[in-house]
């Protein structure tokens, strides 16, 4: 992670729209080689635990061979529940802390709560196959499923309120809110469907959720998949993070334009203001009374653009009784 | 005593847009500042920012001596905005809304009845929702409140919008007080007869920043007669 | 902090006092979601005695959106809050002030739907402090939710749409909590229902060390939420 972070936070300075950047997207070489080979680990692991789960292993011997879910389903589930979850939460909770605010973290939290949705996703969709044929139903309430689709919902509500346009700081602090709130639901979010479904209908309480004897291959293909998933939800956050970076980079570089436009708009210079001119010079050439009063003394233009010699912009105020 | 506002290059964006681009101003204590300018320039924007209610992008900006990068909620509570929208509870009396605002800003409510005399709002109206006011009550209101916050920088967008004859020249008093009292205020206005008389300075901005004066175009260029009499040169 | 939130809960008490727009317009819409229930469940009494708590906790979390989007309305003059910002309130005090504010609103709608249930649903109370205990804990912790997201979505165009989105899902545990509480706490109907609802209660009471764990997630809840709210919405705040 940390060799991930060089090379994208020297994308962006803190100050939008001044001073020299560099061009964003532009790992330095060593960032490049870790996620290139974290990429090319994943790929693999990915590609061995699809063999390995598929043709090598034996299938279960009451599940048949619907036991492979057990490669990718829990190690998809732990990578939304726990990895992802846990990099939003302590990346918003960083921005939110004055002293590492950083718009690394932000994109951080945003790349993975957008990475870890899709695995959600995946851990429901997975789930629900488990269940059809587990239970004979798409969705049984059970206890793991309902509590995942509720982060789910959660995830999509943060993407949401991310997906409204506001400036990038508001958004940022927007977000790294929102984020710790979801965040810190997981946990009671998992304890009280888990309370949920065991307190009610203890009875008829269903079979915990991918409850399969693991031997032999099957423990290694197993915490092959952990590794190989680990590895890829990594390998996406890292290119997802080079993305937000190159969006930030898009519109600060907008706002450089803007900003010029925003100054030749003054070029030709307010109407106002010539009003305004017109008047002191009148107020001048009649002796003005500027400084008769008390509370005016010490109006003199302090700012340093008003160089001397010229004409002040100042105004008199008229003593009226 | 630090300036009232002290901003370098100060850059305000209002979604992606600078409103505020690079603007420089320095307003000391006691100084009456008008902002003039087209519709546009960062007027209303060069307020709220003052007030503490945008974040600075870049550049230096400092109001009542309390940094605008960190320190906003000191600046918010000893400067009073009065803005386009009144900023009252329509549901609460304008008594209401007065010890509300004094008791935010920490300050003693006990003369806010004289205030609310002052205002024009005493009585009878004084106890009226703010809802059942006319757009002229309203704004007399925002200014009592104002009056009952006791700001050390007044920033004042477009105060004579909606005000008669009467509550205009007491709002120049109130100006005036004001600065006798040692606050600041900045004061933008397309009113220039109305608001020229109270100023000790005028600035002007165009492109969300403050055009030097040196850069202001002579005054051969536009010269509406009804502007200039606002000077009163008598 | 708390003198700050003791001036903004009483500005906003008072100002449903003078509107009375939760008491005319969000009471009676929590009240209309229980007899809508009752419609859509049909009349026959054990179904409606079964499900009243948890109908009775899914129209107070529908109502409390609203209180909460009530509650950051009368700040939004022109879709800002900058009148409440520019007064110049410490932020933990504006949110505990605004949170109190939303809390007292909400236990007066649970005491009208909590009769309404009995009323209408024919609900009998077999402990009255269970039935509060779980009331008062879940209101704490709607309240606080609900004030940092209705404060996170009031600047926003899409408040409206964007707030239930956002609150319903993080407040799913008060109504699993609050619905539990209620079933051990209300005699919801005689027979099979209400003693297999009570052992199931007893038996994961025991489980856990004899504590009543609904009662504990709700403080749990409650806590969490309202020191996230005191840490944060000055953070919240900046980002109207």
């Amino acid at each position: 992670m940390t060799g991930i972070s060089n090379g994208v936070t020297a994308g962006s300075g803190s100050n939008p729209g001044l001073g020299p950047r560099v061009p964003p997207g532009s790992w330095s070489r060593r960032t490049t080689w870790i996620v290139r080979s974290v990429g090319l680990a994943a790929f693999v692991g990915v590609a061995a635990t699809v063999w390995l789960g598929l043709w090598v292993t034996p299938p279960g011997e009451t599940m048949g061979n619907l036991v492979r879910l057990v490669y990718v389903h829990p190690a998809v589930a732990w990578i939304a529940l726990y990895v992802a979850f846990g990099t939003v939460g302590i990346a918003s909770a960083l921005w939110l802390w004055p002293r590492t605010r950083s718009s690394f973290f932000d994109r951080l939290a945003a790349s993975a709560m957008e990475v870890g949705t899709v695995f959600t996703g995946l851990t429901l969709v997975t789930g629900s196959i488990w269940g059809r044929t587990t239970w004979g139903v798409w969705w049984a309430w059970d206890a793991r499923l309902t509590s995942t689709a509720l982060l789910f919902v959660l995830q999509l509500g943060y993407l949401a309120l991310r997906r409204v346009p506001s400036e990038p700081d508001t958004r940022a602090r927007r977000s790294a809110v929102a984020a710790l709130v979801s965040a810190l639901d997981v946990p009671i979010v998992h304890f009280s469907v888990l309370w949920w479904r065991t307190l009610h209908q203890q009875a008829t309480v269903l079979t915990p959720t991918l409850s399969v004897k693991i031997y032999g291959s099957m423990a290694w293909t197993m915490l092959l998949g952990f590794v190989a998933f680990t590895l890829l939800f990594f390998w996406m956050l890292a290119i997802r993070m080079r993305s937000a970076a190159i969006e930030d980079y898009l519109d600060e570089a907008g706002l450089d334009s803007v900003l010029e436009e925003r100054w030749a708009e003054g070029g030709v210079l307010g109407v106002g203001g010539r009003a305004v001119h017109e008047a002191s010079v009148e107020d001048l050439e009649t002796g003005a009374r500027a400084g008769d009063l008390p509370l005016l003394r010490g109006g003199d233009a302090p700012d340093g653009r008003e160089a001397p010699g010229k004409v002040p912009v100042e105004a008199g105020r008229g003593v009226e009784p | 005593m630090p300036p009232a506002v002290r901003l370098r290059a100060a850059v305000a964006l209002t979604g992606r847009f600078p409103a505020l681009a690079g603007a420089d101003l320095i307003v000391e204590r006691g100084e009456v500042v008008v902002v003039q300018g087209p519709n546009g320039a960062g007027k209303t924007t060069l307020l709220r920012f003052c007030a503490g209610l945008l974040v600075p992008s870049s550049g230096e900006a400092s109001v009542l001596g309390y940094d605008l990068y960190r320190e906003r909620q000191e600046v918010r509570r000893r400067v009073g905005l009065l803005g386009h929208s009144s900023f009252l509870y329509d549901d609460l009396s304008v008594d209401e809304n007065m010890r509300f605002a004094a008791r935010a800003a920490r300050v003693p409510v006990g003369d806010i009845d004289d205030a609310a005399q002052m205002m024009g709002l005493g009585g009878r109206l004084q106890r009226t929702a703010v809802g059942r006011l006319s757009a002229g009550q309203r704004r007399r209101a925002a200014l009592a409140v104002l009056v009952a916050r006791r700001p050390e920088l007044w920033l004042l967008d477009e105060p004579h919008a909606s005000l008669d004859a009467a509550a205009r020249s007491l709002l120049g008093d109130l100006v005036v007080a004001a600065a006798a009292g040692g606050a600041s205020v900045l004061l933008v206005s397309h009113e220039p007869e109305a608001s020229l008389e109270l100023a000790t300075r005028v600035v002007t901005m165009a492109g969300g920043r403050v055009v030097p004066a040196d850069r202001v175009v002579p005054a051969d260029r536009v010269v509406p007669a009804e502007m200039g009499s606002g000077a009163n040169v008598a | 902090m708390w003198r700050d939130a003791l001036l903004v809960a009483g500005k906003d008490l008072r100002i449903e006092l003078r509107s009375r727009v939760v008491l005319n317009q969000v009471l009676p819409f929590g009240v209309l979601v229980l007899v809508l229930f009752a419609l859509a469940l049909g009349p026959g009494r054990s179904t409606l005695l079964q499900a009243a708590p948890g109908l009775f906790w899914v129209a107070v979390l529908f109502s409390s959106v609203l209180a909460v989007q009530r509650s950051f309305a009368i700040e939004a003059t022109d879709g800002t809050r900058d009148g409440l910002r520019l007064a110049g309130l410490e932020p933990a005090g504006v949110f505990l002030g605004k949170a109190a504010a939303v809390a007292v609103q909400l236990a007066a709608l649970e005491i009208v739907l909590g009769a309404g249930v009995v009323f209408l649903y024919g609900a009998g109370v077999r402990s009255l402090w269970g039935v509060t205990g779980a009331c008062l804990l879940a209101t704490l912790g709607l309240a606080a939710s609900g004030t940092i997201y209705g404060a996170l979505a009031v600047g926003l165009e899409v408040r409206e749409t964007l707030l239930p989105f956002l609150l319903l899902p993080v407040v799913a545990p008060v109504l699993l909590a609050g619905t539990r509480a209620w079933q051990a706490a209300l005699s919801t109907g005689a027979g099979s229902a209400g003693s297999l609802h009570g052992a199931g209660f007893l038996g994961g009471a025991g489980f856990l060390g004899g504590g009543d764990p609904w009662i504990g997630l709700l403080a749990v809840f409650a806590a969490v939420y309202l020191s996230l709210g005191v840490l944060v919405f000055g953070s919240i705040e900046e980002a109207a």
